[in-house]
């Protein structure tokens, strides 16, 4: 081990020297990108796509605006492999307590409609149509 | 072996040696280290609260709203759905934007555009808190509680509050945050130690906030 990279990090000053390499133009041209996804995530909900499409196109332009912001943004990108498995490691487990909490609220749903008799598809409710009640009763 | 000797090596090597270091495992400084460990335990909080939403929408019996219909605005005598979190979503890609901008001239010890930059990055902070509070006002004068909701399903209500309120409070902590830093940095206090890390800790911090509100706009606003 050099006696360079022990100074470095015990001062952290090193560090700089290679961060001044990222040229201005790639964080401009990550901060329109993600203007445009996030224009096409607004997209989806003003266009009105529905079922599949939408939990598509939803998780695409997410997934894509996290990924940039984490890589560029957060300088992730230009770290070292120890820190960024440190960073995106952990969070991983929570797929697990995802899966077992949507398993739990089917279950929980399907004990509703079974055992209280609760109604298996509730017709969505439009807001206007509350807002137009409320005007009928005043 | 130099450091980018090191570099050279591939990952794999690169996790042994770190993690077989007698020193440190990384290298980094330390403060943003620990800002790191703080933004994955974060993670962890708003990851139960969305997973909760998860649970309580997959169960509820009773119908979920149309959340772009619960948040549109009427602009020029026209119903636009869910423009005001739009806008809320622009404001805060905007502002971190700027926010990436101010890391970058900390580098160059360029401490009035620094300043400036996080001043920025606040403001759009603070008019994203505004928008916030407008937003709660709105839906708090329909009815929306807690444990109510005329919409639908009550669930709405609940997680509505919980999920914005404490991603609004991240907001209002940033701009504190920011305010101090940037303050600081236009003092000269930095120079005096010849280190600018601060900027760079402040700004993942920023940048995390943003990153929460891609989830909650996806999963709470979207779906």
């Amino acid at each position: 081990m050099s006696e360079s990279i022990v100074e470095n990090n015990v001062s952290g000053e090193a560090d700089h020297a290679d961060d001044q390499q990222h040229p201005i133009g790639v964080y401009l041209k990550v901060w329109i990108l993600l203007f445009v996804l996030s224009g096409f995530s607004y997209m989806v909900d003003f266009l009105d796509f529905q079922g599949m499409v939408r939990w598509t196109l939803i998780l695409i332009f997410m997934f894509l605006k996290a990924g940039f912001i984490i890589a560029i943004f957060m300088h992730v990108m230009w770290e070292r492999m120890t820190l960024i498995t440190t960073i995106l490691g952990p969070p991983t487990v929570i797929l697990v307590l995802i899966g077992l909490m949507a398993s739990e609220g089917e279950y929980v749903k399907g004990t509703r409609i079974d055992y209280l008799g609760q109604p298996a598809n509730a017709e969505r409710i439009h807001v206007s149509d509350v807002h137009l009640e409320e005007e009928a009763e005043h | 072996m130099t450091e980018q000797a090191l570099n050279n090596q591939g990952h794999m090597q690169n996790i042994v040696d770190d993690w077989s270091n007698d020193k440190q495992a990384y290298h980094v400084p330390w403060g943003k280290l620990m800002m790191w460990i703080f933004l994955i335990s974060d993670t962890f909080i708003f990851s139960c609260f969305l997973v909760g939403y998860m649970n309580v929408r997959m169960s509820a019996t009773e119908p979920w709203p149309y959340p772009s219909e619960v948040f549109a605005l009427e602009l020029f005598g026209q119903n636009i759905p869910l423009i005001l979190i739009a806008i809320m979503t622009f404001i805060l890609i905007t502002s971190s934007g700027t926010m990436a901008l101010a890391v970058r001239y900390a580098h160059f010890r360029d401490r009035k555009k620094i300043a400036i930059l996080m001043l920025i990055t606040a403001l759009f902070g603070l008019s994203f808190v505004g928008m916030q509070a407008f937003e709660w006002t709105k839906l708090i004068s329909e009815g929306v509680r807690p444990w109510a909701n005329p919409f639908g399903a009550h669930q709405f209500g609940s997680i509505f509050f919980m999920v914005t309120g404490f991603h609004g409070l991240h907001v209002s902590i940033g701009v504190i945050y920011l305010s101090i830093v940037a303050f600081k940095v236009n003092r000269g206090d930095y120079d005096k130690k010849d280190n600018y890390e601060i900027v760079e800790i402040t700004g993942l911090y920023w940048h995390f906030v943003d990153l929460v509100w891609v989830f909650i706009f996806a999963f709470f606003y979207l779906w």
